[in-house]
Formats: C-alpha cells, sequence, structure tokens
C-alpha cells in the first residue's frame, strides 16, 4: 500500500453558469488515489460526487485545478478509464456479444483476439447463454453484468463506475455487488465508486470518501480495514455505518434545507 | 395459432368480400350504367385479359418466363415498379446523406434548413410543367418528380433519427474510445434507424403516388397512363381494375418494407 498514486485530483473545482445564478459544485478537492485501490465517493444527491467522476473520465473539464492518471493531465475521456453508468448505456441495436467487442473491434483487434476475451468475460460474469440477445431482452442485473463486461474489455487499469447498481433490486445489487469484488480482486482494477448508500460503499470500498453538500469538498476519507467478504449485520459493520451515518444524514439534511425550505 | 391466424384472415377478407357481394348485386340488377360502374365480375375479366400476354407462346422469340410477363398489365406494373424503384433511390439516396449531415451539424443544418423549409411544402405534382420542360417527356421527368416525392419524408426523419439518438451512447462511444467515422457509423446510423426507416416507407408511399401522377402526364406507358388511355375510350372495367393493381401493388412494397424494417430494427421491438 505505499505504491505512488495512481489518480491525483488537484485543488479541483467546477461550477456550473447558467442562466441562474453560478452553482458551486465542487471546491477545492484534493485526493491522491493509488493503484488497485477500491475508493467510493459517497454523498447526498447534489454534492457533486457524479461530477467529479466525470472529471475523471474526462467528460467534463474543470473549472479549476486538475486531474492526473498516471502523472498525465486528463484532457478528454479515454480508454484507459473506463465508465460503467447507472442507465446501464448499452448499445441496443447490438447484441450483448457486439457490445462486448465494441471496444476491441475500435481498436482494430484481431479477430481471435477478441473471440477469446468476449468468451472469458462472458464466462467470467456468467452471460454465456445471453451472448446473442439484445439489451432489451435483458433484466436490469444482466445488463449491468453486459455493461461490466464491456468496460473490462477494454481492460483499462482504472473503472469509474456511476451509482451502477442504483436502479436494481437489494437481491440483484448484492449479487453484482459480490460479482464486483471478485472481479476486482481477481483483475487488481483501481475502482471509483460513485454512491449514495451508506450500507454499499462500507461493503464495497477500501476507502469512503464522504463529500459534502454543495459545494462539494471532502468532509472525510475514511479507510475501511473489515476483512472481506464482509457481513451487514456483524458489530464491527454497524459500527462504522453508525458513525458515518450520522455525518452522512448532516449533509442531507443541508441538502434538504437548501432545496425545500 | 393456426386458427387465430386463420380466423385473422377470415376478419380481413369479410369486409371486401361484403363490398364486392353488394356491388354485384346492384349491378346485376342493372341499377348503375355498366360504361359508368361496371360488374365486379366484368372488371375481373378484363383485368385477366389485360394481364393475359398478347400473343401465343413462341419458344425462338423468348423464354417462358418472358413471355409470362408480355402482356400489357405485367409490363405496365414493371415499367411502374422500374419508374419508383429509380426515383426512390435517388430521392432517398441524396436525402439520407444530406439529413444525416444535417442532423449531425448545426453549421450545415443553419445553412441549408430555411431553402429545404421553403421547397419542402411545395408538392411534387406542381414540379410538372418544369419537370416536362427540363427533361422533356419519358422516364427522366418521372425519375425527378418521383424522387422529390421520396426526398422530403426520408431527410425530414434522418435529420430527426440522429438527433433523437441519446446522448449517452456519444459518451460511452467516446469512452470506449471510438473515433468520428467509428461513432458515426456504429452509434448515431443504427440508432437513427427506426426514424429513417420510417421516413423511407412514408417515402416509398409518396412516390408510387407520383409515379401514377407522373406516367399520367409525360409517359406512354405505365399503370398511370393505362388508367387515363383507358378513359379516353371509356373502358371503366379497365380504368377500375388498373386502380386495383395500383393499390395491390401498393400494398406489396408495403409489406416487403414493413418486413424488410421489422427484421432490421428487431433489437427495437417493444423497446419505445
Amino acid at each position: 500500500m505505499t505504491q505512488a498514486a495512481q489518480i491525483r485530483i488537484q485543488a479541483v473545482g467546477k461550477t456550473f453558469e447558467g442562466a441562474g445564478p453560478a452553482v458551486a459544485a465542487l471546491a477545492g478537492i484534493d485526493l491522491e488515489l493509488r493503484a488497485g485501490e477500491f475508493v467510493c465517493l459517497l454523498g447526498p444527491s447534489g454534492c457533486g460526487k457524479s461530477t467529479l467522476l466525470n472529471i475523471i473520465a474526462g467528460f467534463t473539464a474543470p473549472t479549476a485545478g486538475q486531474v492526473l492518471v498516471d502523472g498525465a493531465p486528463v484532457t478528454g475521456p479515454g480508454p484507459d478509464r473506463g465508465m460503467v453508468f447507472q442507465e446501464y448505456a448499452l448499445f441496443p441495436w447490438m447484441t450483448v456479444e457486439a457490445n462486448i467487442a465494441f471496444g476491441l473491434e475500435i481498436r482494430r483487434r484481431p479477430r481471435p483476439e477478441i473471440r477469446e476475451t468476449v468468451d472469458r468475460l462472458l464466462k467470467m460474469l456468467h452471460l454465456q447463454d445471453f451472448r446473442a440477445r439484445f439489451p432489451k431482452d435483458l433484466s436490469g442485473g444482466m445488463r449491468q453484468r453486459v455493461a461490466i463486461a464491456r468496460v473490462l474489455a477494454l481492460d483499462s487499469p482504472i473503472l469509474l463506475m456511476d451509482e451502477p447498481f442504483g436502479a436494481l433490486d437489494a437481491l440483484t445489487r448484492r449479487t453484482l455487488q459480490d460479482e464486483l469484488l471478485r472481479v476486482w480482486a481477481e483483475l487488481c482494477k483501481t475502482v471509483v465508486f460513485v454512491t449514495h448508500s451508506l450500507e454499499e460503499s462500507i461493503y464495497l470500498a477500501d476507502r469512503i470518501v464522504l463529500m459534502t453538500y454543495r459545494p462539494g469538498t471532502v468532509k472525510l476519507d475514511l479507510a475501511i480495514t473489515l476483512p472481506r467478504l464482509r457481513d451487514p449485520a456483524s458489530p464491527e459493520f454497524n459500527a462504522i455505518k453508525k458513525e458515518l451515518g450520522a455525518l452522512l444524514m448532516a449533509e442531507q439534511q443541508r441538502h434538504v434545507e437548501a432545496e425545500f425550505v | 395459432m393456426a386458427r387465430t391466424s386463420g380466423s385473422r384472415l377470415l376478419r380481413g377478407v369479410l369486409v371486401p368480400l361484403a363490398a364486392l357481394a353488394v356491388w354485384q348485386a346492384l349491378a346485376a340488377r342493372g341499377v348503375f350504367n355498366p360504361q359508368v360502374l361496371p360488374s365486379p365480375v366484368a372488371v375481373f375479366s378484363r383485368w385477366l385479359a389485360y394481364l393475359k400476354p398478347l400473343e401465343p407462346f413462341d419458344p425462338a422469340l423468348m423464354s417462358r418466363a418472358r413471355w409470362l410477363v408480355s402482356g400489357e398489365l405485367p409490363q405496365d406494373a414493371l415499367g411502374s415498379l422500374y419508374r419508383v424503384a429509380v426515383g426512390f433511390l435517388l430521392g432517398a439516396g441524396l436525402a439520407l446523406p444530406l439529413g444525416l449531415a444535417m442532423g449531425t451539424s448545426r453549421l450545415v443544418h443553419a445553412l441549408l434548413d430555411p431553402l429545404l423549409q421553403i421547397l419542402r411544402p411545395i408538392p411534387p405534382i406542381a414540379y410538372i410543367p418544369l419537370a416536362i420542360l427540363w427533361f422533356g417527356l419519358g422516364n427522366p421527368p418521372a425519375f425527378f418528380l418521383i424522387s422529390l416525392g421520396a426526398f422530403f419524408p426520408v431527410l425530414v426523419n434522418t435529420i430527426a433519427g440522429v438527433r433523437s439518438v441519446d446522448g449517452i451512447y456519444l459518451r460511452v462511444a467516446r469512452n470506449l474510445g471510438a473515433g468520428r467515422s467509428a461513432t458515426f457509423l456504429r452509434v448515431i446510423l443504427p440508432g437513427a434507424a427506426p426514424f429513417i426507416l420510417a421516413g423511407a416507407r412514408i417515402g416509398m408511399g409518396t412516390a408510387f403516388i407520383v409515379v401514377i401522377v407522373s406516367e399520367m402526364i409525360a409517359v406512354n406507358n405505365g399503370l398511370g397512363y393505362r388508367i387515363l388511355e383507358a378513359r379516353e375510350y371509356m373502358w371503366s372495367d379497365k380504368i377500375i381494375a388498373g386502380m386495383l393493381t395500383i393499390g395491390l401493388l401498393g400494398l406489396g412494397i408495403d409489406t416487403l418494407m414493413g418486413r424488410l424494417s421489422d427484421w432490421l430494427l428487431r433489437w427495437h421491438r417493444g423497446m419505445e
């Protein structure tokens, strides 16, 4: 755990200028994420956690500061940072197989290599029986497995996940969380995972970055050292949940007051 | 399954058959002057005569397949279909790239849209005098008019289709490393396909209307020409036979287009 930081977020701020008053979404974020680390960005809606993820992904430019990945500043999206979206965003006109193969075909990898990678990922995510289906014929959980496989096919060292399991039912979510942990352990990826679920973050993360409501700043940067797989019913788990929960609810309260009062 | 499709077929033909029966009964009682409205039986026998080859089969002159379509009706139908095909391919072939460019680029749209909006409400039929002036008689003015008829539905739908492609797919494509041309070919084009194919189907319908009109004016064969010719001789049975042929051909083409687009959009069915 003494490796150099893979992602350096340096004094990052983001202000949205629109028709109304400017909104400060992020201010003065400094974080260093190590390779292979599983980091959860946790906070209420409006805390800018998705904005921060989009800045790391290169979809949005920060209005202050910069993000360095392996020493180079981020200037746009790139396949070294694969993104998984909450709404899956599978190409509906492609079969499961074609969706997974897309990134490799773009890179003009040789046919046999593509087939081998797709086969391996279909197997890893238990999708073999669905390879020829179109996304519309899959359940939400299956779709998200395909989206994860599609990003894994790129073999990017960094996985960015924007509330990927937010639209799933509780049981499917737990299954996918376990699969993600298994894949992460097997492939040694760096994962930046945005969630507003306290329990999900404690269940998954090496490290939880709790963010404040608007402007988003780092309120708490907490390492979770419980051994995996973690038991959400255990006293240790609940102790963390209680401690973090109070802080999270304080931010949620600020959100409620800002939006509804 | 067989029973349901059988009963659906029965329901489908019930009203047309009843209409025919009423028509035949009224005609048999002499309600209408046969010059004005002939009986269905007269129309059908005229249709058969119109369909039949004019010369007896002679292997020295042509193959049997050629001979079978050597009658007046098959020749007219083939002529009309040929004009529809050429005109549609010209019109849709121009509209598709133009629509894709206008849908993707704000600049191209801003430059071309005003002119196209002025031209769009002008029905192709209004171009007939110019079409004859520019292209003379025969197929060329018909191609021009039909391509105009097919052009606008395909153009408008292609623009709408490109704009309907959800921005998240473009972000995913960028994230997966797709450049401009790959994004265009593999994301924007298939994403816009449901609209484009709907436009093509409407354009084909318009092309079919325009081919009949242009044959009445500028061409001396085809189904439109034949109907007008029959009017000169007061052959109302042949007029109706020609009209029914147009209806059946149009139905056939639309069914084929529908099947094709169902297959191309099999990923889309039930998704809206």
